[in-house]
């Protein structure tokens, strides 16, 4: 350390959002074709043309659709000519805003456009989720995302965490919320169902959703400008877990914990938590790694089990959240996202409005 | 609105994958009914093992023999088994902690119903006949009654160890190609090109990918172009390609359509490889029941002038 002193960081915010009304299959567009009407209505809501963005982040994964470099047909949408400053994340766009973030927070751009969109409906989501395993002890038994699901959530009823009403409580409640949420999928009394793999029945998983979703980043007076109440991120971390199953204790989060901490969630009380659990066990989880008591509005738009487009349903969290501090029905509120199996990977967002 | 168009689409792929020197001892200690942990220097077996501690990153390699038995740590009954997975009729995935493990491995559990699966109940290792160095030499596990099983002893030195693994994958999927492609694809069954122009630089851009890449916007108004158009640029092959039946030298060329902005790419036919040039005029050639033009040959127009396709260059 030299003594001088840091400069102050400037402030960043989310200052629009726009999803798809999210559907299990979309095979009538081509996923430019899907994304460009979010796009369009993110840059409308703040009166700015793609040309005045500063940068440009996306997140998507090629193993949807079963096509390499699937994102350089995407940036068709954006208007990628004359070059733009762009990125793209192989990943939840939830990592491309938290790329974004630095990149604003750089000062080499004043806004941002964020990106994501994934269709599920192309090939089978659960076989295609085993490709992102350890592809020596894991790949080659080819364990579905439910499958890993379900044993992190057998571990947390043999804890005494859950059980299965409580769970399907979860699910119940989640597309109840949905109902007020006009992009869900699934919503209000959708069947329990059958076991999918035990302890886990239709319920308790998310839906085979293709979607799309986009959000605006603005530094400092240029947010105030483009938003009346800009959600200022207050801070985002993101961390991972050990790739072996194993090695981890599965009823536990401590890189959601981790992850919080550092975005500084616990410093002061949220009253909205944005949670991606793509599975009702993993809420009970995040729930408790995150310290979400009965006081905290959890998923009022319904969450992951409402609707689930994979690559976008991380981002679509921060974009709920901000949305809540747009409209005033929230002050402080905590965006989650996560990535691999069982909560591997997990990022939080902590997004706050002005005083009132 | 014409029916959307779908097809199958599989995509497979043979990773080769070449292995450190711990999971090299624990894969060929497999084809040889060994089970191997590795010891991390504060004295923890880890079961399947790792190169690198996954708490402190430090490089670990000191390799453990572990029992065939073990204890189930979780589990999660699959009633309908998925391709590739460990048994066809419907199993148990279950974490198993190794006798002699501190943490645990996935794999899957033969038993007659999820009532006969609970946590914490003693299961052993049921191989594979057929073995070769893999996580699926284990067959899966079965219940075992009583005790820790015997190790064999072993030091984890192996005569024959394996360098790498070959790990398959197929994944299917169904190719929609959406509103604008479709449209393409639909009208070349009828022998037609079609483009879509952008509402706001008027360019026609074929085939269309539906948006306009420098306006961002739907191209949605569709324009028939060709089927006459002009060699923008080209390139001479020389080398045979595997399975194609075109000999060599031939001209593979930027084609413009007539009223299009974009070119689009095919092979030139009926005239000398040498003979091709910028600015020639050609028509496409269709051979019965083609889907696309075969390829394009000189139309017999004079050249077109070199104004009237810089921009396409
Ligand atoms: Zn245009």
């Amino acid at each position: 350390m030299t003594g001088e002193e840091a400069p102050t960081p400037r402030d960043v915010a989310v200052v629009a959002f726009a999803q798809t009304e999210h559907r299990r299959s979309t095979e009538e567009s081509s996923e430019v074709e899907m994304l460009m009407p979010v796009l369009h209505e993110v840059l409308a809501r703040t009166g700015l043309k793609a040309a005045d963005i500063g940068f440009t982040c996306s997140g998507s994964s090629d193993y949807l659709a079963g096509r390499a470099f699937s994102f350089t047909l995407a940036l068709d949408g954006v208007g990628a000519w004359p070059p733009i400053s762009e990125s793209h994340v192989e990943a939840d766009g939830a990592w491309a805003l938290y790329e974004a973030w630095t990149k604003l927070l750089t000062t080499d751009a004043d806004t941002a456009l964020v990106y994501s969109y994934g269709t599920s409906s192309s090939g089978s989501i659960r076989d295609v989720l085993t490709r992102q395993l350890d592809p020596y002890y894991l790949a080659p038994l080819w364990p579905d995302a439910v499958a890993l699901a379900a044993l992190q959530a057998q571990a947390l009823v043999d804890a005494g965490d859950t059980d299965e009403t409580a769970l399907a409580a979860v699910g119940a409640r989640s597309r109840a919320d949905a109902t007020a949420n006009p992009h869900a999928q699934l919503t209000g009394n959708v069947p329990q169902g059958d076991y999918v793999v035990r302890p886990l029945r239709t319920g308790d998983c998310p839906p085979v959703s293709d979607g799309a979703a986009a959000v605006i980043l603005a530094a400092g007076e240029r947010a105030r400008e483009l938003c009346e109440r800009p959600a200022w991120i207050r801070g985002i971390d993101h961390r991972i877990e050990a790739h072996a199953l194993g090695v981890r204790d599965l009823t536990d989060s401590p890189s959601a914990r981790l992850a919080a901490e550092h975005a500084g969630a616990f410093e002061r009380p949220v009253d909205t938590a944005e949670l991606h659990a793509p599975f009702s066990s993993q809420e009970v989880i995040l729930r408790k790694a995150l310290r979400l008591d009965g006081s905290v509005r959890v998923n009022p738009s319904g969450g992951a089990l409402a609707a689930n487009p994979v690559m976008a349903a991380g981002l679509i969290r921060i974009g709920e959240a901000a949305a809540r501090i747009h409209s005033g029905e929230s002050d402080r509120a905590l965006a989650h996202a996560t990535s691999g199996p069982c909560l591997q990977q997990n990022l939080v967002a902590v997004l706050e409005g002005d005083p009132r | 609105m014409p029916e959307v168009l779908k097809a199958p689409l599989v995509v497979a792929f043979p990773f080769t994958r070449s292995l450190g020197p711990v999971q090299s001892a624990f894969l060929t200690g497999l084809r040889e009914r060994v089970v191997l942990g590795v010891r991390t220097t504060d004295g923890r077996t880890l079961v399947p093992p790792v190169e690198y501690d996954p708490v402190t990153a430090e490089e670990i390699g000191e390799l453990v023999e572990v029992a065939p038995t073990g204890t189930v740590t979780t589990w999660a009954w699959n009633p309908a088994p998925r391709r590739g997975q460990p048994l066809a009729t419907p199993f148990a995935w279950v974490l198993v902690r190794l006798d002699g493990a501190d943490t645990a491995l996935l794999h899957a559990l033969d038993a007659p119903g999820p009532h006969s699966v609970h946590t914490g109940m003693r299961v052993r290792v049921r191989w594979a006949r057929e073995r070769t160095g893999a996580i699926t030499d284990i067959a899966c596990f079965e219940p075992h009654e009583g005790g820790p099983g015997r190790p064999t002893g072993h030091s984890g030195a192996f005569g024959n160890p394996l360098t790498a693994i070959v790990t398959p994958a197929r994944l299917d999927y169904t190719y929609t190609p959406g509103r604008a492609q479709s449209a393409y694809i639909n009208a070349l069954s009828e022998r037609r090109t079609v483009g879509e122009r952008c509402p706001s630089c008027h360019k026609v851009y074929v085939p269309p990918r539906g948006a306009c890449p420098t306006c961002g916007l739907a191209t949605a108004e569709r324009v028939e172009v060709g089927p006459r158009g002009t060699v923008t640029t080209f390139c001479i092959v020389n080398i045979k390609a595997k399975n194609l039946d075109i000999e060599v030298p031939y001209v593979y060329a930027h084609i413009a359509l007539d009223g299009a902005d974009l070119a689009l790419h095919a092979r030139i036919g009926g005239i000398p490889y040498d003979q091709v040039r910028m600015g020639l005029r050609v028509e496409p050639v269709w051979t019965e029941d083609a889907r696309y033009p075969d390829h394009y040959r000189p139309s017999g127009e004079p050249d077109a002038d070199y104004e009237t396709y810089r921009e396409l260059l």
